[in-house]
């Protein structure tokens, strides 16, 4: 177990440094960063060459990213050409928005897609069966960020009932996560109702069943926690989609996450906070599907043995 | 004698051998999740085709007189003509709509093509040279499972501007893991057969044994896999343009559309809704088609 966790542990800090180097080499791309930082007003040449030396900029690019590799293990991701603030502490600052709208859409798609595929899963065929599968199909088939102008627009302009845009409390959550996770809920209950029809068919239940126990204790009991383990696996890899689906809602509902920080920054062509940003949501998305999978270990001892690997 | 042989009835004569693709057609043709799916893809493709013949304005006509008109069925007192309405500067939704169609499927199609060619590649690649090569290629995989699509796009469109030929590009380069996997698979798993072992020995060449071998195995698993990830990209694009990463403000495409009804969903709520409409009709074309011949052709992948 402990070869299993070290050898994913290693596996997710290669991830993290390939993603890095990508990020910084494509911003730098984007040429030099003195001269997006004085796109207004004409410096002069000194003053260019100061700030280039202040930055590290007259490095090599490969001493630039190591430097910057090193000061990121410490939490410096640099601060912003606008504000002159710390980048890590703009992004921790927004980052408690973004996990909540996370959970909130996590919550949502749970709450719908548990009694929706197991009901599905148990009356096979039945009209359950079939509205659950029309809505998973229509759930893939529309922009979540649409979904949450149709929300806006039925419940907070025309019902009045929530509130449409900012955070300012509880309320403010619903929207918002009902439109993250609607689209997952979809897809959770196919997966739900899938496992569950391949539980249900194994011998134990047959066994539960003749024993006499209640049918809503077997399927709880006996099918549900067998049937949760490959979709625990899912919820944890879906997490990291809906983190990136956040940086899409965040802007219907003018959320103050770490998505809407990324895209002003993006159009302020403020650099160091867009790299800090995806690289700190990265390493969040890697950070999730590490523990799922260690977790998944535990849950079940088969993996550990094999590696983990889902090729 | 030989001939009165030949002449008589044989009782159990084969019926005529219905093709494979004549019998995919017949059961098309009874199923209606399928039929659906094909039908609202006409109804893209027309729209994207015809554009010109079929949209009543010109999509980029501006009429400053008619901003925001709300669609003509719903006030019929008003003199607007304008089917589903107008925007904030009084260019007709449904003719903005019909030329949206052509992004949306040229940026999905594209996309989708680039992944393809760069994902089967790569998967033979790994999967006849094995060893270091496949590891290489394999963890390139890892990482790109691992990136985010949506933040990578960000990055990237950020960096290099807005664009369509950019957009599609990025989609491309970013989805090849679910082809390279599948090819790599399929090598994998012909590569030590004995047919093919004997093929070798005879003095077939790699690439007739990916002509022979491999292709014909997971070309059904490349259709639908290449079907769902169209819709899927759709979507990414729809997304990107809203968030002003996507396609070029100037041409009309639903997400950008929808970034303009965002603007005046108090007042005009039909700008923010038809072209949200007109993407899931497209997206679940896509789908309907895709989990159709997932079941047809390619029962492993059922989900």
């Amino acid at each position: 177990m402990t070869a299993f966790i070290a050898r994913r542990i290693v596996h997710s800090l290669f991830v993290v440094l390939a993603i890095t180097v990508v990020i910084f080499v494509l911003v730098r791309l984007t040429g030099d960063p003195v001269a997006v930082m004085f796109q207004s007003g004409e410096p002069t040449a000194e003053a260019i060459q100061e700030l280039r030396k202040n930055l590290g900029l007259d490095q090599p690019i490969y001493i630039q990213l190591a430097i910057y590799v090193k000061d990121m293990l410490t939490g410096n991701f640099g601060t912003s050409f606008r504000t002159g603030e710390s980048v890590f502490s703009m992004i921790m600052e927004k980052m408690g928005a973004t996990l909540l709208l996370a959970c909130g859409g996590m919550l949502t798609a749970l709450l719908i897609a548990l009694p929706v595929g197991i009901l599905s899963a148990v009356k096979r065929g039945s009209a359950i069966d079939f509205f659950g599968r029309i809505f998973s199909l229509l759930g893939i088939s529309f922009p979540n960020f649409w979904l949450g102008i149709m929300l806006i627009i039925i419940f907070a302009v025309h019902l009045k009932w929530f509130p449409a845009s900012g955070y300012q409390g509880p309320e403010y959550l619903i929207l918002p996560s009902v439109s993250l996770g609607l689209i997952l809920s979809g897809i959770l209950a196919r997966l739900i109702r899938s496992s569950m029809l391949e539980v249900l068919n194994q011998q134990y239940i047959t066994t539960a069943r003749s024993k006499g126990i209640k049918e809503w204790m077997v399927i709880i009991k006996h099918a549900l926690r067998n049937a949760l383990i490959p979709t625990v696996t899912f919820i944890g890899l879906q997490f990291g989609t809906l983190l990136g689906g956040t940086v899409i809602i965040e802007q219907v509902f003018s959320w103050p996450g770490v998505g809407r920080l990324v895209i002003d920054a993006i159009s302020q062509r403020d650099f160091p906070v867009i790299q800090g940003s995806v690289i700190v949501l990265a390493f969040l998305m890697i950070l999730v599907n590490l523990v799922v999978d260690i977790s998944y270990g535990f849950i079940d001892p088969r993996i550990k043995q094999g590696g983990g690997k889902s090729e | 004698m030989t001939t009165a042989v030949a002449e008589k009835p044989v009782p159990n004569s084969p019926k005529p051998k219905r093709s494979k693709w004549g019998k995919l057609l017949r059961r098309f043709l009874r199923n209606p999740g399928a039929m659906i799916g094909m039908l609202l893809l006409v109804l893209t493709v027309v729209a994207a085709v015809f554009a010109p013949f079929i949209a009543p304005t010109d999509p980029d006509q501006a009429d400053l007189r008619a901003r925001l008109a709300p669609p003509s069925w719903l006030d019929e007192e008003s003199e607007s003509t304008h089917l589903l309405g107008t925007d904030q500067v009084g260019r007709d939704l449904l003719s903005r709509i019909i030329y949206g169609a052509r992004v949306s499927l040229m940026v999905g199609i594209l996309s989708v093509l680039i992944s393809m060619v760069i994902g089967v590649i790569l998967g033979l690649i790994a999967g006849f040279y094995g060893r270091w090569v496949d590891d290489v290629i394999m963890r390139l995989a890892d990482v790109q499972l691992a990136f985010p699509f949506i933040l990578f796009a960000i990055i990237v469109m950020a960096i290099f501007g807005a664009g369509l030929w950019k957009l599609i590009l990025v989609l491309g380069i970013s989805n090849w893991v679910g082809f390279a996997r599948l090819v790599r698979g399929q090598v994998m798993a012909v590569k030590e057969m004995e047919y093919v072992q004997a093929a070798r020995a005879i003095g077939a060449t790699n690439l007739r044994i990916i002509y022979k071998h491999v292709l014909p195995n997971v070309m059904s698993s490349i259709i639908v896999l290449a079907t769902l990830n169209v819709a899927v990209n759709i979507l990414l694009e729809a997304s990107l343009t809203f968030i002003g990463m996507g396609v070029d403000p100037s041409i009309p495409a639903w997400g950008g559309m929808l970034a303009d009804g965002r603007n005046y969903i108090e007042t005009a709520w039909w700008v923010a809704t038809f072209p949200g409409i007109a993407i899931m009709i497209t997206v679940l074309g896509f789908n309907l088609l895709g989990d159709w011949l997932r079941d047809e052709l390619d029962p492993n992948l059922r989900a």
